[in-house]
């Protein structure tokens, strides 16, 4: 298999067979907490893919070029999580300066992506498989989607439970969003087969 | 007035107003390690270990760190104790390690004890906030290790890698997998607060809209911008 087809591969499997959110749990926090309106949802979702898409690149090159090299791999966690808050912080003073429009709809959203474990969930899993540059690549922005498409749905869904269903007082909240994303995942585990990665 | 206080504490973090079924925080490592018995074992030992020690580290720094970086220095403090855990992990079983793969360096966004940090070792002194670490961390271990005892046992008829079940037995291959993990977790909040909430209903119906609705981000957005 060639290189770039391994990396398209890559992609696909990071949004549908092993969706970072439904199959790994990665970004639970901000899920269930995030999950109540579409709009908020659209937003954080894609502020989620953007700075997966590009942490993903900065960590494999600092793993690469300066991690490895120097035999520093432990350190690697501190690495990931000061390149994480600092594209962030980055991120945030740009699109502030450049547009008020965009400040607007994914400002409020970035400095909720530092902790969301998600991000560094991806860059760990992809130094563990061993992904090449591209494959890199396209795993971050395809864990990004991935997660954007979880968690739109998942406000779909509880925008329509809000108008007219009856929850048990038990449920309510976190049980119920918990049991959707359980129905979620086995509807995703539909798709498990058509690619598989290592 | 003092064993009062820690005794208040312990009792907050582990019942009334635990990390995992009531604040709904650390859920990640909740649903990612209990599908077998030994793995949560291993993981809440490393994670009262950090919880612990790194509430204890910012408590003692908490009059000199910046108020304005104070989140990237509780990460950094954080992160080091996590890569003490990895290491020794790593060193001793690396079976185990092997198998929680991303999940040890996960425990770096593990908001409980960010939230820990940030609500409780920043404003108390060091041993309340040793105490305070190591029983929100107790708390979450035994949500945890319930839910792995329940999904080993009906996913694969085992417990701790032995088969207690006979050949009866048809393993729920679900519950080893990742649905099974949501529902479980749903389940477990279901009885806990079906039974043991119902008498605050009304007045519980908003806070905990509130604890679901706004884990230490909000937070830890003040902290940043």
């Amino acid at each position: 298999m060639t290189e770039g087809l391994f990396a398209f591969g890559v992609f696909f499997a990071a949004i549908f067979t092993n969706n970072i959110l439904l199959t790994n749990y990665l970004g639970m926090c901000s899920f269930l907490a995030v999950s109540k309106e579409i709009k908020t949802s659209v937003g954080l979702g894609m502020a989620v893919i953007f700075v997966m898409t590009c942490t993903s690149v900065i960590n494999w090159l600092i793993y690469y070029y300066v991690l490895v090299p120097y035999d520093i791999v432990y350190l690697r966690f501190i690495a990931f999580i000061i390149v994480i808050a600092a594209f962030v912080q980055l991120v945030e003073m740009v699109i502030e300066r450049l547009s008020d429009a965009l400040y607007a709809a994914l400002g409020i959203f970035l400095p909720l992506i530092t902790v969301n474990c998600a991000i560094l969930g991806a860059s760990l899993f992809m130094v563990i498989r061993e992904y090449t540059f591209l494959s890199g690549l396209a795993f971050g922005a395809g864990s990004g989607i991935g997660w954007a498409i979880a968690i739109i749905a998942m406000a779909g869904i509880r925008a329509k439970l809000n108008i007219r269903s009856k929850v048990p007082f038990g449920l309510t909240g976190a049980g119920i969003t918990l049991v959707i994303a359980g129905i979620m995942a086995l509807a995703f585990m539909g798709f498990a087969g058509m690619i598989t990665i290592t | 007035m003092k064993s009062y206080k820690f005794r208040q504490v312990i009792k907050e973090n582990v019942g009334i107003n635990n990390p995992v079924f009531v604040q709904i925080l650390g859920i990640c490592s909740t649903l990612a390690v209990t599908n077998v018995l030994k793995n949560t074992v291993v993981m809440c030992a490393g994670l009262v270990f950090v919880t612990g020690l790194s509430n204890l580290t910012v408590s003692i720094l908490r009059k000199y760190i910046p108020g304005r970086i104070r989140m990237m220095v509780e990460t950094l403090i954080i992160a080091a104790y996590v890569i003490i855990v990895d290491v020794v992990l790593k060193a001793f079983i690396p079976d185990i390690s092997r198998q929680l793969g991303p999940y040890v360096g996960l425990i770096i966004t593990n908001c409980i004890i960010m939230g820990r940090a940030e609500a409780f070792a920043l404003s108390n002194p060091p041993t309340l906030s040793l105490v305070d670490g190591l029983s929100s961390g107790l708390g979450y271990s035994y949500v945890l290790l319930i839910i792995a005892f329940l999904r080993e046992l009906l996913g694969s008829g085992a417990i701790w890698g032995f088969r207690v079940l006979g050949d009866w037995w048809t393993n729920w291959n679900i519950m080893i997998m990742a649905p099974g993990a949501f529902f479980m977790l749903a389940l477990f909040i279901w009885v806990v607060k079906g039974n043991f909430m119902k008498e605050k209903q009304t007045a519980s119906a908003s806070p905990q809209a509130v604890s679901a609705g706004s884990p230490p981000q909000p937070a830890s957005a003040g902290g940043k911008s």
